[in-house]
């Protein structure tokens, strides 16, 4: 929740070219009235200057000069909307060649993945690695949003099979039925985006905004144990708090008190919860997601890296690890590479022993490689300079997940998500 | 008939959670100030010399108190630079000095009139003459004589369709150059700061903050701020349907009539590209409800933005903030 109380949902975006995307984004802008005059006045100016005789909500998203000559979208963008009840954060990841390594960005940070598909195209080779993607980083939530239903007479037919269609994929994924939605919109000409249509009576569902309201950020996190990774050691040593020594950092998974008996890891001794502070309050109980400074009753041994974690919830501490890949980098990731693995805020080396399989991201197999690409998604098995403490991805998001950096560039070259 | 009772029952849960987190004293956080501490933490642990881009404005005033709570009991353990354009409002630079004052941080001043005398950049004349863009070249200059590695910014992504494709931390080279087509993607909460000798990283830790939340954030903290974000009685003149400071700053030409009006401003940046909106906000509550309905956005009020619709990214190209 934010200082106004009010809940935070943040979604990432998925279409082909030409699904209107943009479109639909620019159109929830502009029907919740988080278009302001200057920018519909670009806009309008901008669409009478290509000879459009509508208005182009995609040009309020579409930010590189690249991208507005080209009259594509290259780069994860992020939007901000809000409603009375809801703030919006929208990740936009483009629809082209790079989807694959833009889309896991945008949704890495998001609850809510919206698949849009083209009614006139149906469910396209893109339409199933987005909801791949969106079932390997196991979104909390998917819609389907049926873009362009005016250009197909508002059939219900023509829904109901692209709805058949997504089922057969739905099965193949990890998903429930109640996780996914499906929703027929005219982005371009605002039905059931946020205005119901007159035109789709056989349709009793809510509009996407209304649907996207109702979900409850509580309800999308995974609730898990309370894993807190040590960012940063606090020693004041000013006369007030001469012997404060603080661990500061994120909490993730559950919430922690003060009197939790926790373990250190990796050196594993024990200790107790004195105080938890945030700024100048002293908080009795933290939930997930706050960024806080813990005190311990001992004096022990404490440095960024380490992970702080209740007693009898240690993660399992290995010094190999099998994990399931997407690079993000046109550097190619090889067999007997060494690279910076970083999980959390802790960083190791590791090698690259094998790659078990490139994983096609369409639901239709797997084959033998040396070798991940850009975008190609792969399970692969390392061995480390240091055991790391980890869950696995499905047991806890920020616990389960890491990036590679490269050693001679020191790019973020790959993501991978923990068995 | 089905979504009715969907939305009652949720109301029912939401009533027990906060029922719960009362009787608990469970302390639930803001996600997006919980996100820039950590953010700042970060900053503090990957960088060995960091700085904290300081301009006055309502922006950087949230980052100084974020950073605050971010490093609290201790000081915060990084300088703020402020790159003075020359054209600064007198109430920013008061404000400033009093803040560093009171928070006992190390601040240090260079100057654009500097890079002018030494002839490394040329004043601009006429019309839209303005010293905004002559900072970069100081900031370039602060950057390589300090040897700062990360310079934190309250650069954030609603305010312009560039910036809406910024990272968090985005590498810049030698000469400070932003390449957008390069970006290396973030995932999670996970930040890869490790850079070469020579480049340096702008930070932007309210990335995802929106102008009201930075409002509304300052009203709930309390946070103080200059005076000339309230509305006050100001000689300006109109031009381009924008309302542009009168002194001797400001180029005018004859013509443009001066006029005294209750206005205020929306960002605090140099005199020759702030323009001002009328207005009689004189309370934080006033600003806060005035920006909930306000339909021009923030930008729409920087002179700089306006020359071009790539301005902003050819400006982030050349290492701009």
């Amino acid at each position: 929740m934010d200082i106004q109380g009010r809940k935070l949902i943040k979604i990432a975006t998925a279409g082909s070219v030409d699904d209107g995307k943009s479109t639909l984004i620019g159109r929830l802008l502009y029907d919740t009235h988080s278009l302001t005059t200057d920018k519909i006045e670009a806009i309008e100016k901008n669409s009478k200057q290509r000879g459009y005789d509508y208005l182009d909500f995609s040009l309020a998203t579409d930010g590189l000069v690249a991208e507005r000559e080209q009259g594509i979208t290259i780069d994860v963008a992020h939007i901000y909307f809000n409603t009375s009840k809801t703030n919006f954060i929208v990740a936009d990841t483009p629809g082209h060649v790079e989807y694959t390594r833009n889309m896991v960005t945008g949704a890495s940070t998001s609850q809510v993945a919206i698949i849009l598909i083209d009614a006139r195209k149906g469910v396209i080779e893109q339409t199933y690695r987005h909801f791949f993607i969106s079932n390997l980083l196991r979104m909390s939530h998917v819609v389907v949003a049926v873009n362009k239903m005016d250009l197909v007479d508002y059939s219900e037919e023509v829904f109901s099979k692209i709805k058949a269609d997504f089922d057969e994929l739905v099965v193949k994924s990890d998903f429930g039925e109640d996780q996914i939605t499906f929703i027929p919109v005219s982005a371009l000409k605002g039905e059931n985006v946020t205005r119901e249509s007159e035109h789709m009576p056989w349709y009793v569902g809510n509009t996407l905004l209304d649907h996207l309201e109702v979900l409850e950020p509580n309800d999308l996190q995974e609730s898990s144990v309370a894993r807190f990774p040590v960012q940063y050691v606090v020693r004041p040593k000013t006369e007030a708090y001469h012997d404060f020594r603080g661990f500061s950092g994120k909490l993730y998974g559950n919430s922690l008190k003060v009197g939790d008996k926790v373990a250190l890891l990796p050196s594993g001794n024990e200790s107790t919860i004195k105080g938890i502070h945030f700024f100048d309050q002293e908080l009795e109980e933290a939930a997930p997601g706050s960024s806080i400074t813990i005190t311990l009753e001992d004096e022990v041994d404490c440095s960024r890296g380490d992970m702080i974690v209740k007693v009898g919830e240690e993660p399992k501490s290995d010094k190999s690890l099998t994990a399931t890949l997407c690079q993000v980098n046109s550097k190619a990731l090889k067999v007997g590479q060494k690279y910076i693995l970083q999980h959390g805020v802790n960083r190791v080396l590791a090698k690259v022993d094998r790659i078990e399989e490139k994983i096609h991201a369409d639901f239709s197999g797997t084959e033998q490689t040396e070798q991940l690409k850009l975008n190609d998604i792969g399970r692969v098995q390392f061995r480390l300079s240091k055991p790391i403490h980890v869950d696995s991805y499905k047991s806890n998001k920020s616990n389960g997940s890491f990036i590679l950096i490269d050693e001679g560039s020191f790019d973020t070259i790959s993501v991978g998500f923990i068995d | 008939m089905m979504n009715a009772e969907f939305r009652i029952s949720k109301k029912a849960e939401i009533v027990n959670q906060k029922l719960y987190i009362l009787m608990s004293n469970l302390f639930i956080p803001n996600p997006k100030e919980a996100e820039s501490i950590h953010i700042l933490r970060e900053v503090a642990a990957q960088f060995e010399r960091p700085v904290l881009l300081f301009s006055g404005g309502k922006d950087s005033i949230t980052l100084v108190r974020l950073a605050q709570k971010a490093f609290f009991p201790a000081k915060i353990p990084f300088p703020l630079l402020h790159v003075d354009t020359g054209h600064n409002f007198p109430e920013t630079i008061e404000f400033r000095d009093k803040l560093v004052e009171e928070l006992g941080l190390e601040l240090i001043v260079r100057n654009v009139q500097d890079a002018i005398d030494q002839g490394k950049v040329r004043e601009e004349r006429g019309r839209y003459a303005s010293r905004n863009s002559l900072q970069t070249t100081t900031l370039l200059d602060a950057i390589e004589e300090f040897k700062f590695d990360a310079c934190i910014g309250g650069a954030r992504r609603d305010e312009e369709k560039a910036r809406a494709k910024e990272r968090v931390f985005s590498v810049r080279d030698d000469f400070g150059q932003w390449d957008e087509k390069n970006q290396r993607p973030e995932l999670f909460d996970m930040l890869n700061g490790k850079i070469h000798l020579g480049q340096n990283v702008r930070v932007f830790p309210i990335s995802n903050w929106t102008e009201l939340d930075v409002w509304e954030y300052i009203r709930t903290e309390n946070i103080e701020i200059p005076s000339i974000y309230f509305a006050h009685k100001r000689d300006v003149f109109f031009r381009d349907g924008l309302i542009w400071t009168a002194n001797e700053h400001v180029f005018r030409e004859e013509h443009e009539e001066v006029v005294e009006k209750w206005v205020r401003f929306r960002t605090v940046g140099d005199m020759t590209c702030t323009a001002a909106v009328l207005s009689e906000a004189l309370s934080l509550d006033d600003v806060v409800a005035e920006i909930r309905e306000s339909t021009i956005s923030e930008r729409g009020a920087r002179i700089d933005d306006k020359r071009s619709e790539a301005a902003m990214e050819t400006r982030k190209k050349v290492g701009y903030f």
